[in-house]
């Protein structure tokens, strides 16, 4: 028989611990998240006296005080405008049939453990990869179409299995009244499936995207590493027919290259201006992650089972 | 909502597009790729001449090292290759293989200097027989302390630090050095990026490094530069010394190499010639030594003229003075 002072004991032993883990638990917490506000404090102190209009619209320059960072943000948004064009249909599509259409055998088994396996493949294997399929036998150059396809590359993976999460979610009695109405699968699929899951797929699209424009490795492997002084041809106006596809292999450089060119320069101030375009990049990547989690949000809300 | 976001999406692709400037008639694109040591040269000169055409002719400027560059050129994928050596006898064949031929061009002179910790009080001057027994492969895993290379220096751990293998630089300073281009003991820390090994040499009290001077002059607080004895006594790598040809055996000329064909390229044609004229000033910018006015000139005869090939013999000469580059009547 236990008297009633060790049941104490032991109750403010277990609450002891429960404590201790709370605060451990807090402690891990702020680690990361210290990190992350130093990392920026650290940023914010070197490269806000360098942000101002003129930064965004001038070129590289090897005097610090002119050099900005046009070619490499208008770079970067045409790249990633390549990346998600590539990716997205791909993988949602890819993503759909593995759930819904592929019969459960080895091969989809196969298939799926590869794409597991790939979602974590060091980029710089992707940069390789790119540089003999793209460059060299495709002949695409070291050009925006090569980065972007790269970077597709990249991101498939995530998406695909963010793109199964989201349909795995989605109850079987949703499928089964749909196919009670006499719907056809790819009724299913177009009317319900996709509905349902875009959210998850839509957060997936995006923390993808925002690992993509962050990658430098790859886009040096395709052979990025350069001065460019100017911008791709544009895209819209012009001639008719209002489009055109130069762009797509012109020369270009991004914004973790610049700042990689900037930060191996001697002279301090380059190195200012690496800081401001790391903020840049560094909000830029914020705000995809904030858009991914309000249309998490927002979609959650939304639907009820 | 699915809509919406993508609508957005899209809207905001097309609005950082709008941004784009509109495209001109033909793209003209000079590109050039090669050594990270002549690319802060051709990068001002670049810079420079598209302000001048205000934007009608775009350059782009690679590093891909010396080597990574001739192999770009001699697959025709380049108009210019940045080299800090001479062209080798390999590459000259693999240009030869793909027909390209090509025009030597000065540009500048540049020093290897030899860096070590500024604490390091034991180092006055080193000679290149100390740098041989250091830096030969025979030395790796063995000469590991300073006292190795000489007796009277302490018992210090001796790191060394040096430019990677894919640079003109590494290929010069170990035939100048152990006497073959490319032979070096593998164990020391390499490479392109000079401000690592910056970082490195000015964070180790025992460190020894080779780069660039020019890089050194941008970092004269944190290096110590080794006075070097080629047996005349010890010389520290500057402007004058490097151009009297004293501070011997690192010092050495650094070249444009440009594809022969550009004169169906009135573009690089304009660029050569703007290099040319404006090199001595911006080559000063960027801390680099000019070579003289003259030097220029003879330059810019030689591509009006197009004598193609290299004065070299696709051998890495140690010791090329002002005067070599112009002696002899380049070959293919």
């Amino acid at each position: 028989m236990e008297n009633i002072e060790d049941i104490k004991r032991k109750i403010a032993k277990r609450k002891f611990y429960n404590k201790l883990f709370a605060i451990i638990g807090l402690m891990s917490t702020m680690v990361g998240l210290a990190l992350l506000v130093t990392l920026f404090a650290d940023l914010a102190i070197d490269g806000t006296p360098r942000l101002s209009f003129k930064f965004f619209t001038s070129f590289p320059s090897r005097f610090p005080d002119e050099a900005g960072i046009l070619s490499a943000w208008v770079g970067t948004c045409l790249v990633m405008f390549v990346t998600a064009s590539a990716a997205i249909p791909l993988g949602i599509g890819a993503g759909i049939y593995l759930e819904e259409y592929a019969r459960k055998n080895w091969l989809t088994h196969i298939i799926e453990i590869n794409i597991n396996n790939l979602a974590g493949v060091p980029s710089i294997i992707y940069g390789l990869l790119a540089l003999s399929l793209f460059v060299y036998f495709f002949k695409f150059g070291e050009s925006v179409l090569t980065a972007g396809l790269a970077l597709a590359l990249l991101i498939l993976p995530m998406i695909i299995m963010a793109t199964r999460e989201a349909i795995r979610a989605i109850p079987n009695s949703i499928r089964e009244a749909s196919y009670a109405l006499g719907a056809t699968k790819w009724q299913t699929v177009i009317n319900h499936i996709i509905p349902y899951s875009t959210g998850g797929i839509l957060t997936g699209i995006i923390i993808g995207l925002s690992r993509a424009i962050g990658e430098t490795a790859p886009i040096i492997t395709v052979g990025a590493l350069t001065f460019i002084a100017f911008l791709p041809p544009s895209p819209v106006g012009g001639d008719f027919p209002f489009i055109n596809f130069k762009w797509l292999l012109a020369p270009f450089t991004v914004m973790p290259i610049q700042m990689f060119n900037w930060v191996s320069r001697p002279q301090q101030a380059f190195h200012l201006n690496a800081a401001a375009a790391g903020m840049i990049l560094l909000v830029m990547t914020m705000v995809m992650n904030a858009i991914a989690i309000y249309i998490r949000y927002k979609f959650r809300k939304k639907i009820k089972w | 909502m699915f809509k919406k976001v993508i609508m957005g999406l899209i809207a905001l692709m097309v609005m950082s597009m709008a941004f784009t400037v509109p495209s001109m008639a033909e793209d003209k694109i000079i590109k050039i790729d090669g050594s990270s040591t002549v690319y802060p040269v051709t990068e001002a000169v670049a810079e420079e001449f598209q302000k001048a055409k205000k934007g009608s002719i775009k350059v782009t400027v690679g590093i891909s090292g010396t080597g990574g560059g001739f192999k770009k050129f001699c697959r025709g994928e380049t108009d210019i290759s940045d080299a800090s050596r001479p062209i080798l006898n390999k590459e000259m064949d693999l240009c030869k293989q793909n027909g390209i031929e090509y025009i030597e061009i000065p540009v500048a002179y540049d020093g290897i200097a030899v860096m070590i910790n500024p604490k390091n009080t034991w180092v006055k001057s080193m000679t290149v027989a100390d740098l041989k027994k250091i830096w030969e492969p025979a030395a790796q895993g063995k000469i590991t302390k300073w006292n190795q290379v000489r007796p009277e220096w302490p018992d210090k751990k001796l790191n060394l630090y040096g430019a990677g293998a894919d640079s003109g630089t590494f290929d010069y300073f170990t035939e100048a050095i152990t006497g073959k281009s490319k032979s070096s003991r593998g164990d020391f820390t390499a490479s392109e990026d000079d401000n690592v090994l910056v970082q490195g040499i000015s964070g180790d009290l025992g460190a020894l490094g080779f780069f660039g001077l020019a890089y050194y002059e941008e970092n004269r607080d944190k290096l110590k530069i080794v006075p070097i004895d080629d047996g005349k006594g010890p010389v520290t790598p500057s402007e004058k010394t490097v151009k009297g040809g004293t501070y011997q055996p690192l010092s050495r000329p650094i070249f444009i190499y440009v594809n022969a064909k550009s004169e169906d390229k009135p573009e690089v044609k304009e660029f050569v010639e703007f290099y040319m004229k404006h090199a001595a000033k911006l080559v000063k910018q960027v801390k680099y030594i000019a070579l003289p006015d003259g030097i220029y000139k003879k330059g810019l005869d030689r591509f009006h003229k197009k004598d193609k090939g290299t004065v070299f013999h696709g051998e890495a000469k140690i010791g090329a003075t002002i005067e070599d580059l112009f002696k002899s009547k380049p070959k293919m």
